[in-house]
């Protein structure tokens, strides 16, 4: 749902005023933390003690009124973000290395730093933690959850589209492909498992490279979905293992 | 008394599809399927709480299953919906072997149906044998007992036995040693256990049963559209269709689910009416009830209403987290 918003912020700042990508992030960033904090407020915390499912409905709901608001608003058409400096690729030899691409690639090693600094290593961190540890047990230490859920709601994820929308097609129900994807990388690596999200991250983007290469179609997405189920099969707690419940 | 007041209920169900006109009895069976599929979602996901958000992929066989035995070895569905509901049940107990071992459960277990239901589309999409993504269309053959008729009376009252008999069945479970075993699992997986509830096999019968009752409602949309293609049978929103009516109408109990239908599918068709002309808004409309009633009425319209007769233990106020 964030990854869909923070695209079409992007696209829009970019159609309406002409800005690079790269250069909306910290625009795009505060709208999409605005609308956040907006859903949070309104909607979400009045699930926060409800049923996990609920919550999940709930959400369904949300995701179902942006996504289709997008539809009102920007057709269904797919769209894309052109900049002529970053339509280019570098080239070694044989190798093609695109550039959207592989900037998108600093930029998450820097935020993957930058976010595994910030949990393990500040306050901020600690609290966020805490609170997906245990809520209530957070509540009586002091910490404020509801400020903590505002913070976590989507920050990552919003970067996410922002990086994609250089070399990702945008369209309202974009969204869906990233969930299951980000679901299955985060059960690979562990849940609550922050390198091995990471490894799991690279271990399903070059399986699914590999997969394109030699299966037709869009049969390459079944290897992300086979991974998981063997994931599932052999190794529930994930290949690095977790704090699996 | 009460005896002739459900000799009249009967009859007026009976009698009902020759007394309106055919656009509204087109809705009124849309109506009767999503609320036998939501019973069969109900069936599992809520007695037991084990949330699917992926029931595409029975319903999705079940139309496949029959469609195919009839288009190429000329099979009655009749019998094609059996196979199909065979089929479905050795997926379920394959996601539930897969799931339970390790009690994967809330959000994880809704994700990881979510999953399976879009592995099996995507090989229904990249099999010459299915047709891949064009979908399969049933040649006309106005028999019933090739499961099919020229006239909607037909289907009406092959979904009414549906019904019928589903709803029945979800009585009988709601008061057997099942339906409480299944109850307890969803208030405390582990308390039940430690009580010598065996909870794997209780879930396990759960999926057995509900996914192959979904695909019977699978060949029956095949049957009635006559056309069934990937994307519409497989998709995260058909999942989602399936389970709404549970959840508006009241999971876990036994009339939540026909509720939950007629107030779900006539409000689709109403603001498609209305808002046709803006592609989306119809569905940013159905968002926003589907929020407003999980924020308002999270145990369900037929909860609310409060019926003696609707057997069902509402859910504590919190899960085990």
């Amino acid at each position: 749902m964030q990854t869909v918003i923070g695209m079409y912020v992007t696209f829009g700042l970019w159609q309406w005023f002409g800005l690079n990508p790269y250069l909306s992030i910290p625009i795009s960033l505060f709208l999409v933390f605005l609308l956040g904090v907006a859903i949070q407020r309104t909607v979400m915390e009045r699930v926060i003690n409800a049923p996990a499912h609920n919550q999940l409905l709930v959400t369904l709901g949300v995701m179902m009124v942006i996504e289709n608001l997008a539809l009102v608003f920007f057709s269904p058409d797919f769209k894309k973000v052109k900049v002529e400096s970053l339509e280019q690729s570098w080239r070694f030899g044989d190798i093609l290395l695109d550039k959207p691409r592989f900037f998108a690639f600093l930029f998450v090693i820097a935020i993957t730093s930058f976010l595994y600094w910030l949990l393990h290593r500040t306050r901020v961190g600690k609290a966020i933690r805490a609170t997906a540890m245990d809520k209530d047990g957070a509540m009586l230490v002091g910490i404020k959850v509801k400020q903590i859920h505002l913070i976590t709601f989507g920050i990552g994820a919003a970067l996410a589209g922002t990086l994609l929308t250089p070399f990702f097609f945008i369209s309202p129900h974009v969204g869906n492909t990233f969930l299951l994807k980000a679901f299955v990388v985060v059960v690979l690596g562990g849940l609550g498992n922050f390198q091995g999200t990471l490894i799991g991250g690279l271990i399903i983007g070059i399986a699914e490279s590999f997969g394109g290469v030699y299966l037709d179609g869009n049969l390459k997405d079944l290897v992300t979905y086979v991974i998981f189920v063997l994931v599932l099969m052999f190794r529930p707690t994930g290949l690095f293992g977790g704090n699996n419940k | 008394m009460k005896k002739i007041i459900w000799i009249l209920l009967a009859i007026a169900i009976l009698l009902l599809p020759l007394t309106i006109e055919d656009y509204f009895l087109n809705t009124v069976i849309m109506v009767l399927l999503y609320a036998y599929l939501s019973q069969a979602w109900n069936i599992m996901s809520g007695y037991s709480g084990q949330f699917s958000f992926g029931h595409a992929v029975f319903f999705g066989q079940g139309a496949y299953v029959s469609t195919v035995l009839l288009t190429k070895y000329h099979i009655t569905p009749w019998i094609g919906m059996l196979a199909g509901a065979a089929v479905a049940c050795l997926t379920g107990l394959f996601i539930g072997y897969l799931s339970f071992r390790y009690k994967l459960k809330g959000i994880y277990f809704s994700l990881a149906t979510l999953a399976f239901a879009e592995i099996v589309r995507v090989i229904v999409e990249n099999m010459a044998y299915f047709n891949k993504t064009l979908g399969i269309m049933i040649p006309l053959q106005d028999n019933p007992l090739m499961y099919q008729s020229s006239s909607r009376l037909f289907y009406y009252y092959v979904l009414i036995i549906m019904i019928v008999g589903i709803t029945g069945l979800v009585y009988w479970m709601s008061r057997s040693r099942l339906g409480y075993n299944l109850i307890a699992i969803r208030e405390n997986e582990n308390a039940a256990q430690s009580l010598g509830v065996n909870t794997y096999r209780n879930k396990m019968v759960a999926i057995g049963l509900s996914s192959a009752l979904t695909a019977l409602g699978g060949t029956f949309y095949a049957q009635y559209l006559l056309y069934i293609k990937p994307v519409s049978v497989f998709s995260p929103d058909m999942s989602v269709n399936i389970l709404l009516p549970a959840i508006v109408g009241g999971t876990a109990t036994v009339f939540g689910p026909l509720v939950g239908a007629m107030i779900v599918i006539p409000f689709g068709e109403l603001t498609k009416t209305i808002l046709g002309d803006y592609a989306g808004a119809n569905l940013v409309a159905y968002g926003i009830l589907l929020i407003l009633i999980i924020l308002y009425m999270p145990e369900g319209v037929s909860r609310k209403l409060g019926w003696r007769k609707n057997v069902g233990i509402a859910p504590a106020k919190k899960y085990d987290k």
